[in-house]
């Protein structure tokens, strides 16, 4: 029934780091071939708590935990309020992690005020350029594509996206993944909101285009929903010992699918999410097991 | 763009509901006891328009206005628009209330507090509630009483018994004194919505409400506002 993940690579073990935690699996960028944790880490909601310091300790503590764990993707958006700042003032706690992959957005719908909002957010991260900058949900996105491409060909960003969520504007989204070379698209996905396994997720498949996927546990909603149900017994044949674990290696046993993005405040949480991406995947049969019991709870 | 319909209200809550209550805590730690004296003057300002309405509205723009200001500085700009950028747009509504207020207060003509009719008590009532038992809704919600929300130093209570007073004066002001508070009411009520706080229809209900009495009172004939 459960069958380890196939084709897929494992990240070597940086020096140092706590053999108790196994290294979470990584998938390859298809545009570059380069590894990416198959696990990162959202900002949305969760990171932003403005100038509070004592919950920004706890931000700086959950990305702590997140590269102690093997992590890599930091996403977050001008959108989030002060997840930004927060997430500057995290990575420069921490010594600015080498690992760090930045994963963030440009949202404006002005194409000419894209490279401004862009230099404040690099400003804010106290990065010299970003790994990934994606169209924020495709606002303005014909403008900001000209830019991102520009900067990338200028060596001063190495991958380019969109995003959308919740299952909209999908058409536009399948319309762009055909035309422009992207790298990345970001969606939502999880044994509840299928809708990208129509056209989007077979699409960037065929593309080459590396998928992120945003609200795995439906910004929370899920995971709430599911507390204090049992755990079906055949989570256990997949190693899953939460929900949590188990919608993460749906998301994950998706062949198209390179990284999901769950946000969280807590260092429990940020643990478990990663250790979701090692040990076995579900198969094809066992995934619709799970849909079919998350969609009846 | 996708038609608004596809959005909830949640997907403009920017942050969660334990971010947004420890703003208040962090605000009346900094402030207190400045509570008591902002509290007082609340009641003193409701007393002296029941008592001796004539100078009222003087003392009710020039303790209002400062309090709006206040209120701006030190809680939308220096805490919430920490975690939500609309902010930026709302403080400077905040100080243009204070102005308002302030010219009410002093320019020839401006309204006069103290009518006895129904709406006038209504705005009694509602500005009563905003000074005493609002603090207390942090209570009846589960929250401890470190993070109530107090007239003069938090926005809500401000606003309402803002509103309230207002709905005691005569005259064609409540048109220029009054979208602001309600304003900020629709604003603060639907987040408050959004983060599924009962508290939300307080809010919502006194800005409703005020709504009504105030087109009442401008519907009336002008000898009789
Ligand atoms: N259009 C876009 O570009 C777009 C849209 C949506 C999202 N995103 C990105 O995608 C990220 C993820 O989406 P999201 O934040 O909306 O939702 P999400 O990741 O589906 O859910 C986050 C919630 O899940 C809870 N959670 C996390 N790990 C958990 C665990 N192991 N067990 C139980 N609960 C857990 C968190 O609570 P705790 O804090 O208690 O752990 C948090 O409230 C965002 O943060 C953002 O970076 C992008």
């Amino acid at each position: 029934m459960a069958t380890a993940a196939l084709g897929t690579a494992m990240l070597a073990l940086p020096p140092g780091r706590a053999l108790a935690q196994p290294t979470p699996l990584a998938r390859a960028i298809p545009s570059s071939g380069e590894m990416m944790p198959a696990v990162g880490l959202g900002s949305w909601i969760t990171f932003n708590v403005g100038n509070d310091p004592a919950l920004q300790a706890e931000c700086t503590a959950v990305m702590a935990a997140f590269f102690a764990g093997g992590g890599h993707m930091i996403d977050s958006s001008p959108m989030y309020g002060s997840s930004q700042a927060v997430i500057g003032r995290g990575l420069a706690a921490l010594g600015r992690p080498a690992a760090l992959f930045s994963a963030e957005k440009v949202w404006t719908s002005a194409g000419s005020n894209g490279p401004a909002q862009i230099d404040e957010t690099r400003r804010l991260w106290g990065v010299e350029r970003f790994d990934l900058l994606q169209v924020h949900n495709l606002l303005g996105w014909e403008a900001h594509l000209d830019t991102l491409f520009a900067m990338k060909a200028a060596g001063r960003l190495r991958y380019v996206g969109i995003t959308t969520s919740e299952g909209r504007r999908h058409d536009l989204v399948e319309q762009i993944m055909a035309r422009q070379p992207l790298d990345f698209v970001q969606l939502s996905y999880n044994p509840v909101d299928r809708e990208a396994e129509q056209r989007l997720l077979p699409l960037a498949a065929a593309r080459g285009i590396a998928v992120i996927v945003n609200r795995p546990f439906q910004q929370g909603a899920l995971t709430r929903r599911l507390e204090g149900a049992p755990l079906p017994a055949f989570a256990g044949e997949i190693g899953a010992t939460s929900w949590a674990q188990l919608i993460l290696k749906f998301i994950l046993a998706e062949p198209a699918v390179t990284v999901a993005i769950p946000a969280t405040t807590r260092v429990d949480h940020v643990r478990e999410n990663l250790a979701a991406a090692s040990g076995p995947l579900p198969d094809r049969e066992l995934r619709g097991r799970i849909a079919a019991h998350l969609g009846a709870l | 763009m996708e038609p608004w319909s596809t959005y909830r209200l949640d997907d403009f809550l920017l942050f969660s509901p334990r971010v947004y209550w420890r703003l208040f805590e962090a605000q009346n730690a900094a402030l207190w006891p400045l509570h008591l004296a902002t509290m007082l003057a609340g009641l003193a300002l409701v007393l002296l328009i029941l008592r001796r309405p004539g100078r009222a509205m003087l003392w009710t723009g020039l303790l209002l206005a400062p309090l709006w200001a206040f209120v701006a500085w030190s809680f939308l700009l220096q805490r919430y628009a920490g975690i939500n950028w609309a902010m930026d747009y709302a403080a400077p509504a905040f100080f243009l209330q204070a102005v308002l207020l302030l010219a009410a207060a002093v320019m020839p003509g401006g309204p006069a507090l103290g009518r006895r009719d129904a709406v006038s008590r209504a705005g009694l009532g509602l500005a009563v509630a905003g000074l005493l038992p609002y603090p207390a809704l942090a209570l009846a919600s589960g929250r401890p009483l470190t993070m109530a929300e107090v007239f003069g130093i938090a926005p809500d209570p401000t606003v309402l018994v803002t509103i309230g007073l207002l709905l005691m004066a005569r005259g064609r002001w409540l048109a220029l004194l009054l979208p602001i508070p309600l304003l900020w009411c629709l604003f603060s009520g639907l987040t408050l919505l959004a983060m599924r706080e009962a508290q939300a229809w307080p809010v919502l209900a006194g800005a409703g409400l005020a709504t009504v009495l105030a087109a009442l009172r401008l519907a009336q004939p002008a000898s009789r506002r």
